[in-house]
């Protein structure tokens, strides 16, 4: 009962109140690269979803059993980098290989999650957190709903702001920056919210 | 053992693992690359427009390299010259492009078309018709807020006067704008030809369309005994030509008492 109040508090506290794009502000290409349409921002977010569940689950032995063992743990950063790239390339293959239709649609946005910080973020996250193995798995699937969320949000605003009469100087970037600063103000709001319900 | 030469020998073991799996993954699971089909693709355009009838260029050149198709002359705004390339990569007998361009069948220009209200919703005709059929009093013409602008990929339609104007030079013939426009009175006309066309698609009664619109056509069949070919009927209380038949000697536009018949030649 302990443990999995543990984990729904560590679930919902990646969604909500530590949201990664909105509240860390990590993976911010491809929120505003990614987010003009739904579908294509559904997709990348179930990829990155996919994508931070894996790297949690290689990472985390490698972190436990080679670095921290031989105290190298100042290593974690660029061996994190070359396990996540090594990975997304695996994917891809197998993908290509196995999936076709997947790998066509997601195209493009599988190798850009390589270089997506919000993946580099979540494991080094895990091991800054000192979560066990389970734990760093739902922090990675949290990480990754709250990045599906707030692509879906800001596909919705960024919807709404195509038919809107913008002030010519606010037009394109400006407004999207504008845009995606009051979303993410809107979810300081949660702050403490998953602290009290579990307190 | 000397921990830096530890961090040295750790790194690059999972580096060389990475490459090593990586390189034996993508000999094991290689997947056959059509190359046929990429030098098919090589000479269409790129434009992703679907004018061919499949999902975009990628599509099309794979569609031909297996043999779902045989046309070579599918790609409009390719032409004649991608029509070759793609025979000479496949060995198919290279089929004739015929060049068209998109017109706009309507002439309800400001000052000629009666407006019905003062429209301030949606920047988008798909948005306007559904208020009454659009601002114009006449629901079947050119409502112009854009809708085929924003389609077109190669900047070819603009608004001019109130009404969606193709310019022939730039159309490319990937038919997106017959797609969107929501009243579907855009139309593809042959190029190279004078042919006269009905610039008119109202189907109200000629005393209705005389009070919406002073372009519009009023179903007079004056046209249609002008026309020595048979070419032209009007049908709904609108004149269609039928291009086959005509062959733009221009006496249907000589008598049209609105001027709606037109002779146009795209060039």
């Amino acid at each position: 009962m302990e443990m999995t109040k543990g984990l729904l508090s560590i679930l919902l506290t990646m969604i909500l109140t530590q949201n990664f794009v909105l509240a860390r502000f990590l993976g911010i290409c491809p929120f505003l690269g990614v987010s003009k349409k739904l579908n294509t921002a559904v997709g990348m977010s179930l990829a990155v979803i996919f994508v931070m569940a894996l790297a949690t689950a290689v990472t985390y032995p490698i972190n436990k059993y080679l670095l921290v063992a031989n105290n190298l743990e100042y290593l974690q950063t660029i061996v994190f980098i070359l396990v996540i790239a090594a990975l997304v390339q695996m994917v891809e293959i197998v993908l290509k290989k196995y999936i076709p239709s997947l790998y066509n649609a997601l195209g493009i946005y599988l190798p850009l999650i390589t270089t997506n910080c919000a993946v580099l973020g979540v494991v080094t996250l895990n091991v800054d957190n000192g979560y066990n193995f389970l734990q760093s798995l739902v922090c990675a699937i949290g990480g990754g709903v709250g990045f599906l969320i707030a692509m879906v949000m800001f596909a919705g605003v960024r919807s709404r702001l195509e038919s809107c009469d913008i002030p010519k100087f606010l037009k394109g970037l400006p407004i999207t920056l504008v845009a995606a600063s009051l979303v993410s103000l809107s979810f300081l709001g949660f702050a403490g919210v998953v602290e009290k319900i579990f307190a | 053992m000397n921990p830096i030469l530890l961090a040295v020998l750790i790194v690059s073991v999972i580096g060389l693992i990475a490459g090593l799996g990586l390189a034996v993954a993508s000999i094991v699971m290689a997947v056959p690359v059509d190359k046929k089909a990429e030098a098919i693709r090589e000479c269409l355009p790129g434009a992703n427009c679907g004018a061919c009838g499949f999902s975009g260029c990628d599509g099309y050149a794979s569609a031909l390299s297996k043999g779902i198709t045989t046309n070579t002359a599918l790609c409009a705004p390719g032409g004649n010259d991608t029509s070759k390339a793609i025979a000479e990569v496949t060995g198919l007998s290279a089929g004739e492009v015929a060049p068209s361009a998109a017109v706009v069948m309507c002439q309800g220009f400001c000052g000629k078309a009666e407006i019905k209200m003062q429209y301030n919703g949606v920047e988008s005709c798909q948005m306007a018709k559904q208020l009454f059929g659009g601002p114009k009093e006449c629901i079947y013409g050119c409502i112009g807020l854009g809708d085929c602008v924003r389609a077109c990929p190669y900047e070819a339609i603009h608004i001019c006067d109130g009404v969606a104007r193709v310019n022939p030079a730039m159309c490319k013939a990937c038919k997106q704008c017959l797609k969107t426009c929501p009243n579907h009175i855009i139309k593809m006309m042959p190029l190279h030809e004078a042919k006269a066309t009905n610039l008119c698609s109202n189907h109200d009664k000629g005393a209705i369309t005389r009070k919406e619109c002073a372009n519009g056509c009023i179903g007079c069949m004056k046209c249609v005994k002008a026309c020595e070919f048979g070419a032209v009927e009007v049908k709904d209380f609108c004149a269609k030509v039928d291009y086959s038949k005509c062959t733009g000697c221009g006496k249907c536009t000589e008598t049209c008492p609105v001027k709606c018949i037109n002779l146009i030649t795209l060039d």
